[in-house]
């Protein structure tokens, strides 16, 4: 019990002083500098005195309505993003499927696990020159491959294609993501009650019928809340595409990162736009984020409505054993 | 009914074999790339052009000098990526559980807004912020310079989340209120005997945070010019460059040791790691 007379919750204050100092200083006020630099003509490489633009929003409305460069970040970042979620968590739900499969027992689940989240480890940096270096032209390892297996009678310049560029970044960012998706989802299955499973397989369920009947929605909360963490990774994705192919071909893999960091740090000093495009991310990012957050707080109630709705099925048929 | 047991027999070995045919192939998927990087690192540019393949040669002492002739500095790389890393992985773990005690342990007025806030800005991503954090450290002249990428690791919004929800699970206030009547102040309780409490979590969290930290690109890019502050992620970003353009050997050789040190902390702590990312996910 407290002793008397000596008040604790101070204590609060000074334990989370440190934290709420850091993202005072190193988050919030370069936010806010972000999004007041968005509505200013800071541009060039010397410094000269700010000034807030006569249409303030001038930046914003260039951005959206003007700049094609933009506009094709935002599409390249979207289709990126697809063209990797949907196979990814395809996979990620198929491999669960089969892991958490009583009758079919995988086993070396553990190593197969280490193997396949093993590319997420490592360096996105590194991964993307060394696909470059894989797919080089005229002969790199993967035109060796193909003509070793007869597929291809003259090398092929894979990163000249815009298709190809876009298959092949959506292609790595999927093969680094979808161990660590599978693994959530396996540890989400962990976590039904087993009770669940049993009664299904009592009743005669297939594998099947029990993964999209019972697995599936059981998993919904995980489910979104990867969806919308992957959907702010891929928004603010850079580190692949930016050392596969620096954007190109003709900017078919640019995304709004890379068109962030281009217009302020490589050469053209455009650091108002920059700061306009920056802002527009950010709303997206917290639009998302709220949808997760929302979801998420209201689960407590959901889950409180939910016993409550057991217990009186519970007490109804007990009511009915009685009689 | 015998001869239907006999047919789901069957399938089901069919089954495990299709789950075992596929499971095998994406784990050779996951190797080859890497495989192909470390076995090219040992062989000459002509031999790579030559074709493909698994087994290593005997070129790997002419590639790495062919590496390092060209102003690419591993160990500065490594050091100052090492730097960074570590510090703030220190910075995060150490802040992060400090705070998630406050607000566990204590009774204060703003907490429960307080850890709304936490929720609520958990994903907000740098890149959002990076122009202002850049312009601002621009005037303050801390550009070159590793402070800004270590110091703002003390405000990490997701691993409080996490320490918060491991805390809320483990710690009994009782200890706190017995280390009370021994006479302990409040931060000598944290530091010994909260602290060794958390270590699974901190653990956990650590590799992650050093991994993210090792691994990024986009801040170190923007604040670091000077060629001796770069970080490993900018380095193979130079092996991109014009001055390697024929050196396949010696561009293999240089990726490779960029990974290695992150393969080797993999095997290391695999286990550890596949149980952190599994914990990630069961925000419950």
């Amino acid at each position: 019990m407290r002793r008397k007379g000596v008040n604790y919750s101070r204590y609060g204050y000074i334990f989370t002083l440190p934290f709420v100092l850091a993202f005072l200083v190193f988050s919030l006020y370069p936010i806010l500098y972000t999004a007041v630099i968005g509505f200013t003509n800071m541009q060039g490489i010397i410094p000269k005195p700010l000034e807030i633009l006569d249409n303030p929003f001038q930046n914003f409305k260039d951005l959206i309505l003007e700049n094609a460069s933009f506009k094709k970040s935002l599409i390249n970042t979207g289709l990126l993003w697809i063209i990797n979620f949907i196979p990814q968590m395809g996979l990620a739900l198929l491999l669960t499927a089969w892991f958490t499969n009583k009758r079919l027992n995988v086993k070396g689940q553990g190593a197969f696990k280490i193997m396949l989240y093993m590319p997420n480890i490592i360096t996105a940096s590194t991964i993307a020159v060394l696909f470059s270096s894989l797919f080089a032209y005229p002969m790199g390892p993967i035109n060796s491959l193909f003509e070793m297996l007869g597929w291809s009678d003259a090398p092929i310049f894979f990163l000249q294609d815009k298709t190809t560029a876009r298959g092949i970044v959506s292609f790595i960012q999927f093969w680094m993501w979808y161990g660590n998706t599978m693994i959530i989802l396996v540890a989400g299955v962990m976590g039904i009650n087993p009770a669940i499973f049993e009664s299904a397989s009592i009743d005669g369920a297939n594998g099947w019928q029990t993964f999209f009947r019972i697995t599936l929605p059981s998993l919904r909360t995980i489910l979104l809340y990867t969806l919308i963490t992957s959907m702010i990774g891929g928004l603010t994705m850079f580190d692949i595409p930016q050392l596969f192919l620096q954007g190109g071909p003709d900017d078919s893999t640019l995304t709004t990162s890379m068109f962030i960091y281009g217009q302020a740090f490589k050469g053209s000093y455009m650091y108002n736009r920059a700061a306009a495009a920056s802002m527009l991310l950010f709303i997206i990012a917290a639009l998302l984020s709220a949808v997760l957050f929302y979801m998420m707080r209201d689960r407590d109630a959901a889950k409180l409505n939910k016993t409550i709705k057991q217990q009186r099925k519970a007490e109804r048929a007990a009511a009915k054993g009685e009689v | 009914m015998e001869k239907i047991k006999e047919g789901s027999a069957v399938a089901l070995r069919i089954n495990r074999t299709i789950v075992y045919v596929v499971c095998i192939l994406l784990a050779l998927l996951s190797i080859l790339p890497f495989w192909v990087m470390f076995v090219n690192a040992t062989r000459s540019t002509a031999e790579i052009q030559a074709g493909l393949s698994l087994l290593p040669s005997t070129h790997m002492m002419s590639n790495l000098q062919v590496l390092l002739d060209k102003s690419f500095d591993p160990i500065q790389g490594f050091l100052n990526s090492f730097t960074i890393s570590a510090s703030a992985t220190i910075l995060t773990v150490y802040f992060s559980s400090l705070t998630a005690y406050g607000l566990v342990a204590y009774n204060w007025k703003l907490r429960q807004p307080f850890f709304t806030f936490i929720m609520a800005v958990m994903l907000i991503p740098a890149q959002a912020s990076s122009i202002g954090f850049y312009q601002f450290m621009y005037k303050i002249h801390f550009t070159n310079n590793l402070l800004p990428l270590i110091l703002p690791a003390i405000a990490a919004p997701a691993v409080v989340f996490f320490m918060r929800q491991y805390l809320l699970g483990t710690l009994s206030l009782e200890i706190v209120e017995a280390a009370r009547v021994d006479g302990s102040g409040e931060f000598k309780t944290f530091n010994r005997i909260i602290l060794p409490l958390m270590m699974p979590a901190i653990a956990t969290q650590a590799i992650f945070a050093f991994v993210a930290n090792w691994n990024n690109l986009f801040m170190p890019l923007i604040l670091l010019t000077d060629k001796s502050k770069y970080t490993m992620p900018i380095m193979v970003s130079l092996l991109r460059g014009d001055i390697y353009k024929t050196e396949f050997g010696s561009i293999y050789m240089g990726l490779a040791l960029t990974a290695l040190p992150l393969f080797i902390v993999y095997f290391l702590l695999s286990r550890y790691i596949i149980a952190g990312v599994a914990l990630g996910g069961v925000k419950e």
